[in-house]
């Protein structure tokens, strides 16, 4: 009856903590399931044309993974970048030194990335890189990661961050990860998974296994934990879980509704939703340490979708008071009045603030079909951004560039992304299953 | 990665392999009925009376089978879009429930309140609760008692049907009237 955790906690019986650390192993090597395909729906008219020339290996540690074509693979998914084929290439260079510029402006390149994985001290490997203009012949940056032979993906993720801000002046995120909920099967007996992926969908592992519904996922603000809600309990409860470890605690059975749980961006508290018996649902807020609660809001309407301004002293949530679902702004105080933010649709639900603050992701109801929208909060210009017709549940890069969504593509539930200023987008298709509820974790140091 | 995709399949069937021995080597009580066989799930696709039934087969095990005669074999009320308001059908449905209720003060029902797929899921949850608290209230006007009740909405997450058409939305906008085996004791921690 109870879910699976990939854990040694809580306790359990030695044959199942025998079978739990294999499926965690299983896990671990990141081929847990199919992978997420990604298809570059819409880019930018003008991509960066680049060329990432394969890395120097360090045979055998480097486990056979090519860095260049995980580099390569995160920038053309960005939608930003073109870059060149191998075959194409007019030499095969790892040092600056041995880069000769003009040939590679003449094959069409702004840009040559070169690098060489290393063997180091104690049986970690260093990915170094240098990126190279070619008009100029120039090094324009040069950077080594050093890490176990299990973090190399991670590395050339690391590099793909530093050559997206090099050259386009934004962090880039692709060293983050998502987490999101995977369904199997066909009602009633539908299973539900909460999975870790990298940015790019890569590197899978199984968090959660439930016959029960498993939803809203939120990641707290240092990327160690998750807050979800399960209905393992045939109850909707809400619980804490550290990633790493699998370390679950369940910080939310209350009577009625617990739900949409969002850290606060001190990492010590979370917003959510609570129904009481009455079935009511309001806002509250629960400090994690004390398991002191605060109720934010006080109405008969639907309350409910809280998430903090990036200050942490306001929450935006969804409530139905004014008869259609709409944005409310608060402070995160006892007895706050709310102000209603949202005015431009019928329907406008599910709130996120980007990490500047400065805008609000939300689903709008847009011409009969729900989609992904952004408000300025200086301005309230609201902006659509997503074309599919049951679109939901976005969430924000940590570099404000992008966001994830979740869209039913023929029928089926897949992860999208699209630029926040809508002009590139992709999908991230799953070979198997309903995938949905992205949330992208914060950058990791 | 085809490799990929054959390693991932052999690791579901492992997951699925364990969580049934786990279940089986965890539960000390037999269960009450066998999970309903793919078959049998998508009969109840085309079919909304199959629902309830359906619900069982997905393990529901201090679930009861409940009274049986006439309307009271009928144990979903359906809704209108963006409503919780009982109508039709619903009404006598209700009544009959009701009355059952009034009748037999040991018996107790949970109330799960389900949404279409259409909007944001929590915001979904509220709704479903909201359909299933006027069910609740109409049971209590007719004579059920509030220690015969709980309630738990399930929003959109547990769809009857998998369509993405007004035909299956209707069959998802619902309320499934659950009919518990043990008194309240007895659940576990």
């Amino acid at each position: 009856m109870s879910p699976t955790v990939p854990a040694r906690f809580p306790p359990l019986p030695a044959l199942r903590a025998a079978v739990f650390s294999l499926l965690t192993y299983a896990a671990l090597a990141g081929t847990a399931r199919a992978a997420l395909e990604i298809e570059v729906t819409s880019g930018v008219r003008d991509p960066v044309p680049i060329a990432i020339v394969p890395f120097a290996r360090a045979v055998p540690a480097d486990g056979g993974l090519d860095v260049a074509e995980v580099i390569q693979h995160d920038l053309e998914g960005s939608g930003r970048f073109k870059a060149l084929a191998r075959e194409r290439m007019p030499a095969t260079p790892t040092r600056t030194e041995e880069v000769a510029a003009p040939a590679w402006k003449a094959a069409g390149s702004d840009y040559v990335v070169v690098g060489r994985v290393v063997a180091g001290e104690g049986g970690n490997l260093a990915v170094e890189f240098d990126l190279i203009n070619t008009l100029t012949g120039a090094k324009l940056a040069t950077q080594r990661f050093t890490g176990a032979p299990s973090a190399l993906r991670n590395a050339a993720h690391r590099v793909s961050d530093a050559v997206y801000q090099k050259i386009l002046g934004v962090r880039g995120a692709f060293a983050t990860r998502i987490a999101y909920v995977a369904v199997d099967g066909e009602p009633p007996a539908q299973r539900y998974q909460l999975i870790v992926a990298d940015a790019d969908g890569a590197n899978q592992h199984l968090i959660l296994e439930s016959r029960f519904p498993l939803m809203s996922p939120a990641w707290s603000p240092d990327g160690q934990w998750l807050a979800y809600v399960s209905f393992e309990t045939k109850h909707s409860a809400v619980y804490t879980q550290l990633v790493r470890t699998g370390e679950r605690r369940q910080v939310s059975a209350r009577a009625g509704i617990n739900g949409a749980p969002e850290w606060s961006p001190d990492g010590k508290k979370l917003a959510l939703t609570l129904g009481g018996t009455g079935g009511n649902p309001d806002i509250y807020i629960l400090d994690l340490a004390s398991q002191g609660l605060t109720r934010i809001t006080d109405d008969p309407a639907i309350d409910t979708e809280p998430v903090w301004s990036a200050d942490g002293r306001n929450l935006f949530f969804t409530s139905d008071r004014a008869g259609s679902p709409q944005i409310y702004q608060i402070a995160a105080q006892a007895g706050a009045r709310p102000k209603r933010i949202t005015f431009g649709s019928s329907y406008s639900a599910r709130p996120r603030v980007s990490p500047d603050g400065t805008l609000l992701a939300m689903v709008t109801l847009d011409n009969g079909s729900y989609r992904v929208a952004v408000q300025e909060l200086a301005s309230n210009t609201v902006r659509t951004l997503s074309h599919g017709r049951l679109d939901e549940s976005p969430s924000f890069a940590p570099n404000g560039a992008t966001l994830i969504y979740a869209e039913r593509d023929s029928n089926r539930g897949a992860l999208a992304t699209v630029s926040t200023d809508g002009l590139t987008g992709l999908r991230l298709k799953s070979s198997q299953g309903e995938v949905r509820e992205p949330a992208w974790g914060p950058f990791i140091p | 990665m085809t490799e990929k995709v054959s390693m991932h399949r052999l690791i579901l069937v492992l997951l699925l392999a364990v969580s049934v021995g786990l279940s089986a080597c965890a539960s000390k009580k037999p269960k009450p009925a066998a999970p309903a066989a793919p078959s049998d799930a998508s009969s109840a696709q085309n079919n909304g009376a199959g629902d309830a039934g359906a619900a069982a087969g997905a393990g529901m095990d201090d679930e009861a089978a409940g009274p049986q005669g006439g309307l009271l074999a009928t144990r979903i009320v359906y809704f209108d879009f963006d409503s919780s308001e009982i109508k039709g059908s619903g009404t006598d449905v209700v009544a009959s429930h009701a009355k059952f209720l009034a009748g037999h003060s040991g018996t107790r029902v949970r109330l799960e309140g389900h949404t279409d797929e259409r909007g944001s899921r929590e915001y979904n949850i509220g709704l479903g609760e909201r359909r299933a608290q006027a069910v609740r209230r109409a049971l209590l006007l007719q004579g059920a008692s509030d220690a015969q009740i709980s309630t738990v909405s399930y929003g959109e997450e547990r769809p009857a049907v998998s369509g993405h058409d007004e035909t299956s939305w209707a069959k998802n906008r619902r309320v499934e009237i659950v009919y518990l085996a043990a008194p309240a004791g007895a659940t576990k921690p």
